[in-house]
């Protein structure tokens, strides 16, 4: 079997509790993205979803555990791995190409200056800006219209993975949906590999070709992988119409409102794998138990 | 209606309240008595002699004109005009000025990036910050052993203070959500201090800057008061001296504006590096 293009291995994360304890946001992590895939993480805030966002992003490192992405141990941020924050991405004092050319020129030293400014521009015109905003600051754009800037910067430097933390949590629930459509778009362009924190479920179904559920902390862990069998491309009103859509939702939900409560807790496990949930013709197919490493 | 616009109306009420001022101030002085109203009494206990006094607007206007009109004169080294005289000031000011900038903002940018250094630094600096700066002027004198040099010494330790801990405050507080940009931009160290850190703590920076040149100002009139020589602190003693009263009035206003100049443009550059989050 092949390697997966991004794995998680035993990923554990332990902070001091400032009382001389300690306290563990997750325990023996494991999971894994393929090459192009778009997963997103599904769980209750405090679970530690920016703590694994961290990690995978190099900002933060883990207590124990390895991420290894194409062959390559992690350590310390890269320009292969992208971020989009859910605020301040952007520098408030450079104007919105700027924002995108200095990012450009880090990824392409080589480059000339037409070359970057080009590459800039396309990009910015992929997420549906035009010249009118380019010289503007990012104080004098829309919170929807920043996270574009930050979307088209993302793609502008290809990461090997693009990591987005909430990245429409600011956003009001029309702009949000716009931008989701945009992000589609782009993305559906591309081979990128994508990991996407959120705690919306309909944005999730709507984008994701998998979902990681996360049971609540401490100990919290992924506890099922989710696929989203509904063929792409997709469109929000019509994946409604799917019939796998509202068992999908459904299953999402019990698990945020119920069972990520049921299933919290230390598991002792060696390893924590998440269950492969697959839903054909509404039916859920339940994958093997999660494997222990010997 | 005819409607004036904020501003309008504001400079129209400033100029009242000049025009106001001036004249009770006009008022206020008693006229100098010509000599042939007085008593033979008078005349002979001295009371036909020039009095000092504080000398209405009137004469204050006509000493800035005469000043103004000729401001770089240089008639030995007792009589020297206006211009020149602050010249020297703003000589001083500026050089003592730059030093210190040249050596504060390095090191509030290590101080604010090192918590190390902040600590191991803070307690020279809180002890060191308070001194009032003519304080030093007799140490300088003695190991500069150089009037001018000492008079620049001390506007180099008055103004790093608030340069060293306005640039050390602003480059701590830096968002680091900014400095993860550039981490996962993987930006050189370089590229991190000047490109994103240096903006960032700007606005924080230049204030530092403006209010350093504030003191500087205000204790460069002090230190040319004691070093003498020229300067517009020598000048305004040196009036005080001559008890030529008009002439000190005059070089106060000077002194006045003069700060007001050195202030607004610190000011143009605080906006010109301002940013909205």
């Amino acid at each position: 079997m092949p390697k997966p293009y991004l794995s998680v291995e035993r990923m554990t994360q332990r902070y001091p509790d400032g009382e001389g304890g300690e306290l563990t946001v997750f325990e023996n992590a494991s999971f894994s993205v393929e090459k192009g895939e778009f997963v997103v993480i599904l769980g209750h805030s405090g679970c530690g979803k920016s703590t694994i966002m961290n990690i995978l992003s190099g900002l933060a490192d883990a207590s124990m555990g390895a991420v290894i992405m194409d062959g390559e141990e992690v350590s310390g941020p890269s320009l292969e791995r992208g971020v989009v924050f859910q605020n301040y991405s952007l520098l408030p004092w450079l104007t919105t190409i700027k924002n995108v050319t200095f990012a450009v020129r880090a990824r392409n030293p080589t480059w000339s200056k037409e070359q970057v400014l080009a590459h800039s521009k396309k990009h910015l015109e992929m997420v549906g800006l035009n010249e009118e905003v380019f010289n503007r600051k990012p104080s004098q754009l829309s919170g929807g219209m920043r996270q574009r800037v930050s979307i088209a910067r993302a793609f502008a430097i290809s990461p090997k993975l693009l990591l987005l933390d909430e990245p429409f949590g600011a956003l009001d629930a029309l702009t949000r949906g716009t931008i989701q459509d945009e992000l589609l778009k782009v993305w559906a362009g591309t081979n990128q590999t994508v990991f996407m924190i959120t705690h919306d479920i309909d944005e999730a179904i709507l984008l994701a070709d998998r979902i990681l559920l996360m049971t609540n902390g401490p100990f919290a862990r992924i506890a099922e992988s989710v696929d989203i069998t509904i063929p792409r491309p997709r469109t929000r009103t019509e994946i409604v119409e799917h019939p796998n859509y509202y068992s999908i939702r459904n299953h999402l939900v019990q698990f945020l409102g119920k069972r990520s409560k049921e299933l919290a807790g230390q598991t002792g496990a060696e390893e924590n794998r998440p269950e492969i949930v697959h839903y054909e013709n509404t039916k859920p197919v339940r994958g093997s138990k999660p494997k222990l490493a010997s | 209606m005819n409607v004036l616009s904020l501003n309008h109306r504001a400079a129209l009420l400033s100029l009242v309240i000049l025009i106001f001022g001036l004249l009770i101030w006009e008022s206020l002085i008693p006229a100098q008595q010509a000599a042939g109203e007085l008593t033979e009494y008078e005349r002979l206990t001295g009371g036909g002699a020039q009095k000092a006094g504080v000398p209405p607007p009137s004469q204050v206007f006509q000493k800035a004109w005469e000043e103004l009109s000729n401001p770089f004169y240089d008639a030995g080294p007792n009589d020297k005009g206006i211009g020149i005289q602050i010249g020297y000031s703003i000589y001083r000011v500026l050089s003592g000025y730059f030093l210190a900038a040249l050596v504060a903002i390095p090191l509030g940018f290590l101080i604010g990036m090192s918590p190390i250094a902040y600590k191991a630094l803070n307690p020279f600096i809180q002890v060191l910050r308070p001194i009032s700066p003519l304080a030093w002027m007799p140490l300088a004198l003695f190991v500069i052993q150089d009037s001018e040099w000492s008079a620049i010494f001390v506007i180099f330790i008055c103004s790093i203070w608030p340069m060293l801990i306005n640039t050390a405050f602003g480059v701590a507080g830096v968002r680091e959500d900014w400095v993860n940009v550039a981490r996962t931009h993987e930006l050189s160290s370089m590229r991190t201090a000047f490109m994103v850190i240096l903006p960032a703590a700007a606005p924080t920076i230049v204030t530092g800057m403006r209010i350093s040149i504030g003191i500087a100002w205000l204790v460069i009139v002090a230190a040319e008061m004691l070093v003498g020589g020229t300067g517009i602190g020598y000048y305004v003693w040196n009036e005080w001296n001559n008890l030529d009263l008009t002439s000190v009035i005059f070089s106060i206003l000077m002194i006045g504006v003069v700060g007001m100049a050195l202030d607004s443009m610190f000011g143009v550059l605080q906006r010109y590096v301002a940013y909205n989050e």
